[in-house]
């Protein structure tokens, strides 16, 4: 597929330069003449568009840290010092801090995508296990970043999250002294906190260099799930796709903007602008909003333990979905069955985020126990026996057919230049 | 002041429509919908069966939303009359008064408003700490020198007003969190502190108030009618001292906000030219494409 490098270097520096590190041939061969289907569609640019946001978020947070003190009596006033005294420095924080929440908006986009045209049935496999192990590293990085402003719910999320591990049967306790550093969440619970956020991030970047490999090396899925058969089924990447996703980055950037300039709070919890007090609860203890939907199957759990294997379970399914999804076809476009219950799992897990935000009372526990419930069956059931039972719609014969209008009569070449524009 | 009102209209239309869409989807997929499920759910005794505070009006609402430089100096006055007998805010300093997108006042101003503060400073050569009159770089003095002072003289800790326009809010149930981000509304906290003041409504119990969670606020009615001078001919009213002091501390908690406001609407312009330019490109270069392929594909 990436094959060897097409580049030739033009003068003769470049030249002495290829032949002992061929990195631009590399990069020619990965991001210029890369084939890509002719056929992706605009929910295929949010790779670009995660790129993107990894690197603004490693950019602010680097210039953040720079005017960030992370220690419990300081933390809190050095956020209201970033956003007062610094140069911009309300533009940074509001930055990145709405850019986790952008970052989690893409990565969601993304993953439905890939669930929908199943992006990691074979031989993206791997590549799919790569994309989980850069969730859960998010999940990490983001859990961690919301502790630093010290504020009421970084204090206790973190308390909740942590507590978590003391439900291991045995060695519970230990865990959870280890994690925080002590016997309470406190100053050295911050400290490596701090530390971690700020590494993780790069260990995120690494893994997302070989999720790029992994995708060079059987290329992008596409909205029919037909392989590239023949030259006609692809165009080269720039400047197809530096344009379409270059356009898409920027529409999600006016979005981004909405956030950071005119509601650069609306996703944060008000609580948050009150200093840690850990002899003060919150009335409701509430993750992020990434993290509502695991939250509430968490609470619908009565045990404890239970609880947290369903979490953790329900995140942990994702690595398992190439080996559950039987079916041979890969775009959900040919499943009419998946299809019906695809929609369904999203609309469930927006439920259950909505759940995860309301006060564990009343109806809302039923509503969640229902939803946690159809969670687990749709991946353990309803997908492997859809795989079995499901006809799929007739597939295109290639990628190029799917896109030029598949009922032209072949007499008629000249009613060609009439088809619109894809 | 029309536009603002204008803006308030559009608003509360645009509100009531997206609400309705929502509200419809929220029925359909909970059966009961989860409307205003907030803290006071609880509470039978709420006034008029309004939970939530009133949405007020703020000139600083709205994508072009600023401070009213001679409302925040009203407001400066309630918390200096009234609030800083109790409350610090002590992110802000003398210097912050003059700052552009504030209150306003002059260099000379801030100079002799922190002059007639006494602050403590040291150690000096001797190794003892000192009083000295304030400067514009000091920040104002809190009320009490520690949180136990505070509780020993008042029961309790007052909180501090720095970010407190940022840190209260109200729980605003399913259809509006949605649509709250369509209609910026940011202005919770000014509407709950608003709310809050205006809201000792027993005369036999100054502790009682309509919209605290609970309805006991150890905080005993603040404010009332002409307890605060105002020069420049505003009523003093507490309406009106309750308006101010919320618009000043939103200001307090959020003194960046012009600046923000005008900055961003700069980057959608730009951003906006931009992905039309980007659009029509990608048109082009894709233009004809599927033609061409036709016509090698026979």
């Amino acid at each position: 597929m990436s094959g060897h490098s097409t580049y030739i270097p033009k003068s003769d520096l470049a030249r002495w330069f290829e032949s002992r590190l061929p990195i631009i041939g590399l990069i020619h061969s990965s991001f210029i003449v890369f084939p890509n289907p002719r056929n992706l569609n605009y929910w295929w640019t949010f790779g670009g568009i995660l790129a993107f946001m990894l690197m603004s978020q490693i950019v602010t947070g680097v210039v953040l840290v720079m005017h960030y003190t992370p220690e419990t009596t300081l933390a809190f006033d050095s956020v209201e010092h970033i956003m007062r005294d610094v140069n911009y420095g309300w533009l940074l924080r509001y930055a990145h801090a709405n850019g986790a929440s952008m970052f989690f908006i893409a990565v969601y986009i993304h993953m439905f995508r890939g669930f929908y045209y199943g992006s990691y049935k074979a031989p993206r496999e791997v590549l799919w296990l790569l994309g989980v192990v850069i969730y859960l590293l998010m999940m990490a990085t983001g859990f961690m970043g919301y502790v630093l402003p010290w504020g009421q719910m970084s204090f206790w999320g973190a308390t909740v999250i942590t507590s978590l591990f003391s439900a291991i049967p045995v060695v519970g306790n230990s865990i959870t002294t280890w994690l925080w550093g002590g016997y309470s969440v406190d100053n050295a619970t911050l400290n490596r906190f701090f530390s971690l956020h700020y590494l993780l991030p790069f260990m995120i970047l690494g893994v997302v260099i070989l999720h790029i490999w992994a995708l060079h090396v059987a290329g992008p899925g596409n909205p029919v799930g037909v392989e590239k058969k023949s030259p006609k089924d692809t165009l080269a990447f720039h400047p197809y796709f530096t344009v379409k996703d270059g356009f898409a980055l920027v529409c999600f950037l006016i979005f981004y903007a909405w956030f950071v300039f005119y509601i650069p709070n609306f996703l944060g919890d008000a609580d948050n602008y009150i200093e840690a007090n850990p002899l003060q609860t919150p009335v409701h203890i509430v993750p992020e909003w990434y993290y509502l939907p695991f939250y509430a199957i968490l609470r619908s759990i009565p045990s404890k333990l239970g609880g947290v294997i369903a979490m953790f379970g329900a995140i942990v399914l994702f690595a398992f979905l190439p080996w559950l999804d039987r079916s041979p076809v890969r775009s959900g476009n040919y499943r009419p069955v998946f299809k019906i219950f695809f929609w369904i799992f999203v609309a469930v897990t927006l439920a259950l985020g909505y759940i995860g935000s309301q006060p564990p009372e009343g109806n809302m526990v039923l509503y969640g126990q229902l939803l946690t419930a159809y969670y687990f069956i749709f991946f353990l059931v309803i997908l492997p026996l859809i795989g079995l039972f499901e006809t799929p719609l007739p597939l295109p014969a290639s990628i190029a057919e799917s896109v030029l209008s598949p009922v032209k009569p072949p007499a008629a070449p000249a009613a060609a230049t009439s088809s619109a524009e894809h | 002041m029309r536009r603002i009102l204008k803006d308030e209209t559009m608003s509360a239309r645009l509100h009531a429509g997206l609400g309705a869409i929502a509200f419809a989807a929220a029925f359909l997929a909970f059966g009961t919908p989860g409307f205003s499920q907030g803290e006071n759910t609880g509470s039978s005794e709420a006034v008029e069966g309004h939970h939530a505070p009133e949405r007020q009006s703020w000139s600083f609402y709205g994508p072009f939303g600023k401070y009213d430089q001679a409302q925040l100096q009203r407001g400066f006055k309630v918390y200096k009359d009234v609030c800083s007998n109790c409350h610090s805010i002590n992110d802000i300093a003398f210097r912050n008064l003059a700052d552009p997108g504030g209150p306003g006042f002059s260099e000379a101003q801030v100079k002799a408003l922190a002059e007639t503060y006494k602050v403590k400073d040291g150690p000096n050569d001797a190794g003892e700490m000192y009083e000295r009159p304030g400067r514009p770089s000091d920040h104002i003095p809190p009320p009490f020198p520690n949180k136990q002072a505070a509780i020993a003289a008042l029961g309790a800790a007052p909180p501090d007003m720095s970010v407190l326009a940022k840190a209260r809010a109200i729980s605003r149930g399913f259809p509006y969190f949605i649509t709250d981000a369509f209609v910026q509304y940011q202005e919770a906290g000014p509407d709950y502190i608003y709310a809050l003041l205006t809201g000792y409504t027993k005369d036999d119990d100054p502790n009682w108030n309509a919209i605290f969670p609970g309805h006991h606020i150890a905080m005993p009615k603040p404010l009332a009618d002409g307890q605060v001078e105002y020069t420049d001919g505003t009523p003093q009213t507490l309406p009106q001292y309750a308006k101010d002091i919320s618009a000043f501390l939103m200001w307090a908690a959020e003194p960046k906000l012009e600046e923000r406001k005008e900055i961003g609407f700069r980057v959608f312009i730009f951003l906006i030219v931009f992905a039309t330019l980007l659009y029509f490109v990608k048109k082009r270069i894709w233009a004809g494409l599927h033609d061409e392929a036709a016509h090698a594909h026979p």
